[in-house]
């Protein structure tokens, strides 16, 4: 079944439901199930964690081979081992594949467990599924319906636990909902590497509790809301705000740093509610740090740029183009400079650089952003494509490195036009340098520069946008639009397309697909891929990117 | 496959059709008689009068909010209506109860409920789905308005329509 295992890895013959197939040794049983189209249903198993067994959902009934008393196999006339059931049910989570051995994955037995299981689980439920958050994606409501009873036996009392209990800054517990299936205590011991939490109160008390003299306020506490399998663990911000079966999902990047994580965005009627990891092993795993997928609120500020500017009045597209285009048109090349921005499509560093060809610029570059790795996800890079921009010859190896000496020439004279696609007092400009020059800025929010700009457009932000950007490991990753830009405000590669247009460029690009067209042909890092052909996983160019220095 | 339907054998006399149409003109003058002997009454004189009282039970007017025996308003915006509300004429923002509350352990409730009176078409599906007893399409159906504004009804407007529902939700108490 396991395609493209390496061949010293030994297959083993396993019955699953009275089909013989082969896993290769050290698969667990309940992935191989999986993989044989057989879902268990399971709460405490998560293949990222360990496996403590205490649920007790993904119990099958498991056989051996029949032995002779020499230990050989007792053949059936096909040939294939007779098994010996074993009477007891075994749960699938703790157990690797062996030969010969034989499971049932619906069986009578099978059944019961999980029915008894279920009614275990749902004694003490509080059943406040209308004000739960997790409804709609609840593995306590998915398997209820398909495995447990319709109604409940249980007379006496529930047992009362805490509620609404602020287990840090970004995590509410409600303990009544908990199953016990300690994910979250495995996740912030195992791959958070923070061990705060734990079980407490022994017996029908038990609940989950963070150290005394810790709060669970770790950059990755929201994973554990993620992995929770029902609505104990919830989100603080996300609480209470949407219910989930309202949400488009659009699968998109995260572009906070230089791995760019892989994602959902959540959104209905074009207001983000949430964003979730995405799996994708080659970049993130299933996890996200909670830094990057609460930075949304943003893109929905009420600052946001909605018309163009010009010279601080409010302007039709028309009439900021044409004055763009004349103040372009009136200065030669090598009094302008375009501070380009690594948090940029690489469909859009390239019509940069289309652009700085066409005006004849050679002051080009980008504005780094360095942070303290953390050993987890986070790298040094904060910028989503510097890749990108390196492989389209936006920025040489060390980004940022043309920005000192632009500044310079800014503050002699020599520079009187910077068309900006970040702010551009990042490059350590005042306020007094920057009253001097012309800006031409392109952004999504006000910023220190757009006072002084002679020209002001609204351009998109990341989750607004399509287009694909290059990790730091090379790897060719997707942005999807999931919702759209507000009022006036146009994707950025429109903008430059018009600034192509109105300076008299030809061969304009009418679609997104059109451009990596352009771009695929013109950088052979990108030669043969489409947007379409980039996938939901991305793919990886680092073999044809330059070689990087770090 | 084809099939004839058999068709009746009429006799002479339904053949004629006269015998047919004597007995329908038979049933219109007996009604005319009645009426005019002042026994049966076809007009009503709307909206003075009205058929309020002869409105059968399973009637469905206008949905209103209800609140319970104790003043807790039964809603906690799980927002089923909203989802299943064919034409979409419900919008709910949810809200979190302050702890201090008499009912803070319901922890969920509408900051703002509003129904569409334009749009709704009072097919009682939020009712059917309602999982807290809190919404019930009541009698009335002259809902009407000189503007959009009047139409939307308000949180305020449906528990007006709605009033005091007792009922056996136990869910919320805080002993159970």
């Amino acid at each position: 079944m396991s395609t493209a295992a390496p061949t010293e890895v030994q297959m083993l013959n396993v019955q699953i439901d009275g089909v013989w197939m082969q896993f290769p040794k050290g698969t667990r049983l309940i992935e191989a199930c999986s993989q044989a189209q057989k879902f268990i249903p399971r709460y405490c198993y998560h293949p990222k964690l360990s496996s403590p067994g205490n649920c007790r959902m993904c119990l099958v009934e498991l056989g051996m081979p029949k032995m002779t008393p020499d230990r050989k196999p007792v053949l059936d006339a096909d040939g294939r081992p007779e098994i010996a059931w074993i009477p007891r049910p075994q749960i699938s989570c703790a157990q690797d594949v062996s030969e010969g051995m034989a499971v049932r994955t619906d069986s009578p037995m099978v059944q019961d467990c999980r029915k008894g299981v279920m009614e275990f689980l749902l004694i003490n439920h509080p059943l406040d599924c209308p004000i739960c958050d997790q409804a709609g994606e609840c593995r306590l409501q998915e398997f209820s319906v398909e495995y447990g009873n319709a109604s409940s036996r249980f007379l006496e009392r529930k047992v009362k636990k805490p509620k609404n209990v602020e287990l840090g800054p970004r995590v509410t517990l409600d303990a009544e909902r908990c199953v016990l299936c300690s994910r979250c205590i495995r996740f912030m011991r195992e791959v958070a590497n923070d061990d705060v939490l734990g079980f407490v109160d022994r017996g029908s008390f038990s609940t989950i509790a963070c150290h005394p003299d810790r709060i669970l306020d770790s950059n990755y506490s929201l994973n554990t809301v993620d992995i929770c399998p029902v609505g104990a663990l919830t989100s603080t911000d996300f609480r209470f705000k949407m219910r989930v079966w309202f949400l488009k999902e659009t699968k998109t990047i995260d572009v906070n740093d230089g791995l760019g994580c892989n994602i959902t965005v959540g959104a209905r009627q074009n207001t983000v509610y949430r964003i979730t990891p995405r799996e994708n092993n080659d970049v993130n795993g299933v996890w996200l740090p909670d830094s990057h997928r609460l930075n949304f609120k943003y893109v929905a500020s009420e600052q946001r740029l909605k018309t163009p500017l010009v010279r601080g009045e409010t302007a039709s597209w028309e009439h900021a183009l044409e004055t763009l285009a004349e103040i372009l048109k009136a200065h030669g090349p090598e009094s302008m400079a375009i501070i380009a921005s690594a948090r940029m499509t690489n469909e859009e560093l390239f019509l940069v650089s289309r652009l700085s060809e066409h005006l004849a610029v050679n002051q080009v570059d980008v504005v780094p952003r360095t942070g303290e790795p953390d050993g987890i996800l986070i790298p040094a890079d904060r910028n989503p494509n510097t890749s990108g921009a390196k492989a389209l010859g936006i920025c040489g190896s060390t980004p940022g490195a043309r920005l000192p000496g632009i500044a310079e020439q800014l503050r002699k004279g020599s520079i009187k036009v910077l068309l900006c696609f970040e702010d551009p007092a990042h490059c350590g400009l005042t306020e007094h340098d920057l009253s001097k020059a012309t800006l031409l800025c392109v952004d999504i929010l006000p910023n220190r520069s757009t006072p002084f700009a002679a020209v002001v457009l609204p351009g998109s932000a990341w989750i607004e946008k399509r287009g694909s950007m290059v990790n730091i490991r090379g790897r060719l990753q997707r942005l999807n639009q999931a919702t759209l830009p507000p009022a006036e405000a146009r994707n950025d590669w429109e903008i430059l397309c018009d600034i192509l247009r109105v300076t008299g460029g030809s061969n304009l690009p009418s679609t997104i697909e059109e451009v990596f067209k352009q771009m695929s042909a013109a950088h052979a890092a990108f030669g043969g891929l489409t947007l379409s052909k980039i996938g939901d996983l991305g793919v990886s160019i680092a073999d044809s990117l330059p070689p990087s220095d770090h | 496959m084809a099939y004839t339907v058999p068709r009746p054998k009429l006799t002479f006399a339904e053949k004629l059709y006269l015998p047919n149409i004597v007995a329908g003109l038979a049933i219109t003058f007996k009604h005319l008689k009645r009426m005019l002997k002042g026994e049966t009454k076809v007009v009503m004189q709307y909206p003075e009068e009205k058929w309020d009282k002869s409105m059968p039970e399973h009637y469905r007017g206008a949905p209103t909010l209800v609140t319970d025996q104790h003043g807790r308003e039964r809603c906690v915006a799980c927002q089923l209506c909203e989802f299943i509300c064919p034409p979409r004429a419900i919008k709910i923002t949810p809200g979190h109860i302050p702890a201090e509350n008499a009912f803070a352990k319901v922890e969920k409730y509408p900051a703002a409920f509003d129904i569409d009176m334009i749009r709704c078409i009072y097919c009682g599906m939020c009712e059917e789905v309602c999982p807290e007893q809190a919404i019930f399409l009541r009698k009335d159906y002259a809902i009407t308005g000189t503007s959009r504004e009047q139409m939307l009804h308000n949180k305020e407007k449906l528990y007006e329509l709605g009033g005091v529902f007792d009922g056996l939700i136990h869910k919320w108490n805080p002993e159970k």
